[in-house]
This record gives C-alpha cells, structure tokens and sequence, in this order.
C-alpha cells in the first residue's frame, strides 16, 4: 500500500503521471483512490495530484505527513509541499525551474539555493533534471513517464509489468517505445545529483 | 467472481450510469468541476442517446423536464452557480413532476477551487422539496445515479445528485451494473398533474407534502444509500454496545471522517433529504454523544437539534471551504481538547513565489485588456478565462456579478451617473449564456455603457465547450454558427465594430472612438483561443540579447512566455511557449523582439 502526492505546474503532465500510477497500483490487485485538481489549474498555476492504494482505501485524499512518496515535476513546487511527506518518505524530484510571471513581471523572486533546500529537507530522496534527459532521449515531454520511473522504485509492491500495462493502456502507440524507455530509465539508471 | 471494475473518475462514472441506465437524453452547460460528464456522455453513448451543450443551465433543465415528462430517461448538469440561473424551472417542476426518471447533476465545490461562491446545493433540494443524493466516491456516483432513476421515476419527482469537486475529479474502482434499455417515449396528456394554474396547483402543492413524508420514511430503509457502519475497529460478532461517540456525515467527508474516527460508529447518508428522521434517531440512540460533520452547510444538524436530539457540529467542524482529512484531524484534536500537531508548510516554502492562474501566452484577452488599459474607464467584467485581467500588469477589471453581469452592472452604474466611461465585457459563451437580455436592455433604454464581446469562438476556461457560435454541437454534428453581429443588430445595436485585438493600431483606434462617441456601441473583439487551436498565431519571437537594454518593458503585458528569473537578468521568450501573438514586439522601442529566424 502506499500514498503518492504528486506537485507540478499545469501542462507538465501531473495528471496523466498520477493517473498511470492509480493504473498501476490496480493492476497490481489493490483498491485506489485518486485524486487530481483541476480548474484553473491548467492556466500555469500549481497542480497537485494524490493517489492512494491498499487492500482498503477510503478517502482519496491524503493527511499531511503521511505521503511515502513525493513525486515533484518542479523543484519549488516539491519545496512547497514538502510537509506532505511523512518522516523517511521518498522524494522524486526533477531538476527543472519554471519561473512563474509573479517572478518575471512582479516583485516575487525564484530563490537561488534550491538545490541546497532540497538537500537538507529529502534525505531519502532522487533528484534528477528529468527533462533535461528526456531531451536527450528526443521528448521533453517524457519528463513524467521518466519521474513516474524513479518514484516506483519506493512502490515495492506494484511489479514492473503491471507498470508496464499500465503506460500501454494510458499514451498514444506511437509515444509508447519513448514512455517505457523514459520509464525504465527512471527506474533503474536515474541517479541523485546532490553529492 | 468479481466483476472487472474501471478506474473511473466521479464524472465518468455518472456519464456510464446515465448511458447504463437507459438515458433518452442528456442536456448541460459546462462548468467546473462538472463538465466532464457530459464531455464523457457524449464519447460513449450510443447513437440512440441524445446530448447537447444547452447555452445556459435554465434552458438545459428545462430540455431535461420535457424529456422527462414525454417519458424518456434525462439527465441535466452544471455547476452549483448554474443551478441558481436554472432555480425557477426546478421550483415548478418539483410540481408537475416527470414520468421518465429525471436527475439534475449538480456539481458543488467548496474551497472554490473554479467558483465565485461557494454553495451547498441541498438548500436548493429542500427550498424545492425534491430528494438529493449525496455519493462518496465514483462507485456510489454511479450506483446512486441509477438508483436516483428509480426514485424519479417511483414518486415522479427529480433527483438532485450533489457531487463536490473531490467526487467529481477522484478516481476508484467502479463496477458497472448491467444495462438497462431506454423508456418507450410517448407523451400522454393530463392537465391537472402537468399544468400548474392555481386550481391545480394547490392539489399539487399538498401532494408534495405527501411525497415528502413518503421518500422520507423510504430514506430510512434504503440501506444502499443511508447505512449505519459500526466502528472499523469493533468487533462485529458482538452486539453493539453504547458507543461513547458516532458520527454522521454524507459525501466525501464521510471517508475522510472514517479514517479519522475508525474507532467510532457512523450514520452514513447518501440520502439525505428528505431527512430520515428514523434512522437518525435510532443511530443516536446508540451513541452519548453524537458529531455531525457535513461539508458546507450545517443542514443536517440544524434538523438533528430539531428533533430534538443533542449534537455537535459547526462548533468543531469547518463551514467554510473544502473538508480534509486534515481538517476532520483538527476537529478531532479539538473534541478531544488536544492540538492537532500536523505537519505544516516547511520555512523553507514560506518565500516561495507564488502560482496564481494567468492568461495563456498568446491570449487574445491580454491584447484587448493591453489596449484597454490606456483608457480610463471602469470595466465590469465577467465569468470565464478574462477575468483573469484583473490581475497584474494588466489590472483590467473593477467588478464581477455573475453570467451575462458584465453587461448589466455596466448599464446601472451609467444610469446611476458613474462620471467616468463604463466598459461591461462578456465572453462568447457568456453572451450566448445570458448576454442577449442585457444587450437588449442597453439599447432599449439608451445605455451610453460601452460593451465588448471578448470571442475566442469557444468556451474556454472550463477545457473548450462548443457553444450556439461555435457551428459544432456536443454531438460532433455540423449546425447554423450563430452571429454575435447579427443578434445585436435585431436587438437594435446600430455601433456594432469588429477588431483582431492582436491589431493593436486598429484596436487602439476602435476603441478611442467609441469610448469618446456619445451613443452605445458594441464591439466584438475577436480571435480565436490558441490554446484550442493548438496552433501558434504567427511565427514565434525572440529578444536578441545584444540589442535588448534589459528595460523591461515588454514584462509589461504580462505574457508567461516571457521569463526573467531576476530583475538582472535580460528577459527571454521561452522557444515552446510563445505563440507568437506579436504583442510583446510591439512594446520594445530597442528593435530587440523579432521573429524567430527560419519561421
Ligand atoms: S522591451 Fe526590448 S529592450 Fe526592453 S527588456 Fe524587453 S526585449 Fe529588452
Ligand atoms: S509573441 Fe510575445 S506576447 Fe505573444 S506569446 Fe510570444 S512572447 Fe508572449
């Protein structure tokens, strides 16, 4: 069983990663409850999701502090709600500033010691520029598929192939090859870049 | 076995049972967070389902009430606002009633996460005597939508089913029950029964109170929807003894509350109104002390205390914005005279810049509110992606009312002698809505308001609704594109001027004249929403760093494309995000912001 907060910001893909791990941790047998926030989210505001599974779950919300895995598409927003997860819990992290218009156009500044945040609030953490890869591997878009990768690796219970249906059942055939290989990659070889 | 069961979300789940449970039609107006149940609807039903984007919530439930009442099965969804503009149909229909079953999806959302207000849509079952259901989670979405067929169709009354944006947009396991075939369709007349004049509505009027003391004792004995659940952590061979706490709670909160208070006995109501009074009272004799915990309102407790039992409610329990597990947690601790002690935001998240939702890069309604802003004016807006001009740089809009408002408040400030020149904004969507009525009003009574349609030829803040300009409907069919022109001038509008607002110039131009002409005038500022196009407007631009001087002036539109981390930095236009409106080029007097080479 496990608890899943996911953070981005809108169009990253929160949804469809959050929506692949409930597929997932079904597959794998478990009841889910899954929640995601839309709205006005999707006009470049913070986006959450949370997905719950379990041989029981009710509410498909999570309580504060008892997250296991935080699974975060933009470094702050993972900074945000970093009180989600619970003392051990597993932060996946991608690498990657999205700098909102209150920095660009207002007096708001995007702090310059994330990396230094990150370090002293995840102990147990991966925290890796996702999209920087997923460029390499020819879709910047894969950044998801890629951080849904290195969460699994804290979902010991959910076995690889029922991640595997999972991904087939949820992107296009023709993304398919690119989201495993993203996928597997964030499984197995993504490493955490804080010394 | 196990029947196999679909990860659905609650709005999947209600547009499967409205298609399992043999729906004739389906009628809607989009509306967040309920929008996508006829969006879903519409891509699973069978040919034989009808379904249509209504342009308002009124004419939707109406369409409903007919379909209904001919025999057929209908469905009709919004938003807990749209069922304030669809109340006066409700209120009679709750009269003459309906022959096919008939349920009124309505969609609350606390914590207004997409609303102005936040309401709690039983005042409306009670204010219209009609039984609401109130379901947990996607499977009792649709098991409560089929079962509220029954009910319509038993008492020949609508079903409101009250969802809340967390059963509307969270995901379980559902099991579909099989299919039922749609009703034979075949209107048979009966005056006394479907016609409300005073003689027959007053026999009417007392039969509802019949009714309701009938569905009242019926709430009470259907366990599928009102159960009482004993303590998950009793022991289930023994009788239950006199617990010192039980609960009572419907919707979400219910889950939330169960895994908060395991330990204690729950009166769970998935009907809630009409109340039902006997199995309250036998759930609160088994407990001392009795807690209610409803989102919203405190309706159930307020009838509770009626009947004259002792609980607690609003006094350890929110009544503002969404409950939580996290809440509940904190009625809990308070119950029991401790702190809570959760876990909160880290210090390290306290200088964090914020998120607020923005205007798209490219979107045509930075460029009317760009323009607008030269002018001093007083622009009363209105609901949907453009009231997001009220945020800074572009600080364009003084007041919001409701739909169709940004026309009407506009008109009462001019009559009421407000000295500066009143602008009133409608988007497309909101002009089809409730828009034409104040339009026609303007004219009729010699406004000197001066309004403008905002058309991006979509309804696009709740994901890209077609509406009666759009020339598609929900079906994918091809029909008559109503012209916004074309009703302004039948409403008598003779100003009526159309503008690109990404043409500057000629906007500028436009509007110059019209605020310093003496006449009311119309202007329809038109381009489509690239967001729905998903394609870029022109080629994109960039900033050349070397003739750029850093003067940041073209952050002034506000555009997310353009990033400046800090004040140091030369801004850039981020290469995937820039639709390449052209707006920000013209802000540059350097010469730096250009097409990008090779577009
Ligand atoms: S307006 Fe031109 S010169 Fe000024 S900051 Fe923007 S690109 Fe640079
Ligand atoms: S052209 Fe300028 S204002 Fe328009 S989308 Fe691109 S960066 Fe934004």
């Amino acid at each position: 069983m496990g608890n899943i907060f996911l953070s981005g910001v809108g169009g990253q893909g929160i949804l469809l990663a959050a929506k692949i791990i409930a597929d997932a941790a079904a597959n794998a047998g478990f009841e889910v409850a899954a929640n995601e926030i839309h709205g006005m989210a999707q006009r470049g505001g913070s986006v959450t999701a949370q997905v719950r599974y379990g041989p029981a779950v009710l509410s498909p919300l999570i309580l504060e502090g008892t997250a296991d895995v935080l699974g975060a598409l933009e470094h702050i927003e993972a900074i945000r709600h970093a009180h989600m997860l619970r003392p051990g819990g597993f932060a996946a992290i991608s690498r990657q500033s999205l700098v909102p218009v209150t920095v660009s156009s207002g007096g708001a500044v995007y702090p310059g010691d994330v990396a230094e945040r990150i370090a002293r609030l995840f102990p147990n953490r991966c925290y890796y520029d996702c999209t920087a890869r997923a460029r390499e591997m020819g879709a910047p878009r894969l950044a998801n598929t890629m951080l849904t990768g290195i969460l699994s690796r804290a979902l010991a219970d959910i076995p690889l192939e029922a991640w595997h249906n999972a991904i087939r059942g949820r992107v296009p055939p023709k993304t398919l090859p690119g989201n495993l290989a993203a996928f597997d990659f964030g499984r197995i070889e993504a490493n955490d870049s804080i010394p | 076995m196990k029947p196999t069961r679909q990860l659905l979300s609650g709005n999947e789940a209600l547009a499967l049972a409205a298609i399992d449970g043999g729906t004739s039609a389906a009628f809607g107006y989009p509306g967040t967070p309920s929008t996508e149940i006829l969006e879903n609807l519409a891509r699973h039903a069978a040919p034989g389902l009808y379904c249509e984007w209504s342009p308002n919530e009124k004419v939707a439930l109406e369409a409903a009430a007919g379909a209904a009442l001919a025999g057929g099965r209908s469905i009709v969804t919004m938003k807990h606002v749209g069922l304030n503009v669809a109340a006066d149909p409700l209120m009679t229909l709750s009269y003459i009633g309906v022959v096919g079953g008939m349920v009124i999806c309505v969609a609350d959302d606390p914590g207004q996460h997409s609303s102005q207000t936040e309401q709690d849509t039983r005042h409306y079952a009670r204010l219209a005597k009609v039984p609401i259901l109130e379901p947990a989670n996607a499977q009792e979405a649709y098991d409560f939508l089929r079962e509220g067929f029954e009910i319509s169709e038993q008492y020949r009354c609508p079903v409101i089913l009250r969802t809340t944006t967390c059963v509307s947009h969270s995901r379980c396991l559902v099991a579909r029950a099989a299919p039922r075939p749609q009703n034979h369709v075949q209107f048979v007349r009966n005056p006394p029964q479907f016609v409300p004049l005073p003689i027959w509505g007053r026999k009417l009027r007392v039969g509802i109170e019949e009714r309701l003391d009938a569905q009242a004792a019926d709430a009470a004995r259907r366990t599928t929807l009102n159960t009482i659940l004993p303590a998950a952590t009793a022991d289930c061979q023994q009788p239950l003894p006199t617990a010192p706490l039980g609960i009572v709670s419907s919707g979400v909160a219910a889950l939330h509350a169960r895994e908060i208070f395991p330990d204690s006995p729950m009166l769970k109501l998935g009907w809630a109104f009409p109340f039902p009074d006997g199995l309250i009272r036998d759930f609160a004799a088994t407990v001392e002390r009795l807690l209610v915990i409803e989102e919203g309102e405190p309706i159930l407790e307020e009838h509770i205390r009626a009947l004259g039992i002792a609980c607690d409610g609003k006094n350890l329990v929110p009544r503002c914005g969404e409950l939580t597990p996290a809440r509940i947690a904190e009625t809990r601790a308070r119950l029991e005279g401790r702190s809570a002690n959760l876990p909160a935001p880290v210090p390290e998240a306290a200088d964090l810049p914020g998120r607020p939702p923005i205007l798209c890069a490219g979107c045509p309604h930075r460029a009317l509110f760009h323009a607008l802003a030269r002018f001093d004016v007083v622009v009363s807006g209105d609901i949907g992606c453009y009231s997001l001009g009220v945020f800074p740089p572009l600080n364009q809009t003084d007041t919001i009312l409701c739909m169709g408002g940004g026309f009407t408040v506009a008109h009462g400030m001019t009559q009421a002698g407000e000295p500066r020149r009143v602008v009133g904004i409608v988007g497309d969507s909101t002009f089809f809505h409730s828009g034409i009525t104040g339009l026609l009003n303007s004219v009729y009574n010699q406004s000197p308001a001066k309004l403008i349609v905002v058309d991006n030829r979509i309804t696009a803040m709740t994901g890209h609704q077609d509406h009666p300009g759009t020339g598609t409907t929900l079906m994918g069919r091809s029909t008559h594109a109503a012209s916004i022109e074309a009703l302004a001038a039948a409403c008598g509008r003779e100003r009526i001027r159309v503008c690109n607002p990404y043409d500057q110039a000629a906007l500028h131009t436009i509007l110059e004249e019209e605020l310093a002409a003496d006449g009311p005038s119309l202007i329809i500022s038109r381009a489509p929403c690239p967001l729905h196009l998903k394609r870029r407007i022109a080629p994109q631009r960039r900033i050349d760093p070397d003739l750029c001087r850093n003067c940041r002036a073209c952050l002034k539109c506000g555009c997310p494309a353009i990033e400046s981390p800090d004040k140091t930095a030369k801004p850039r236009i981020n290469e995937t995000a820039c639709m390449g409106c052209s707006l920000c080029q013209a802000l540059c007097k350097f010469g730096a912001i250009a097409t990008r080479a090779g577009q």
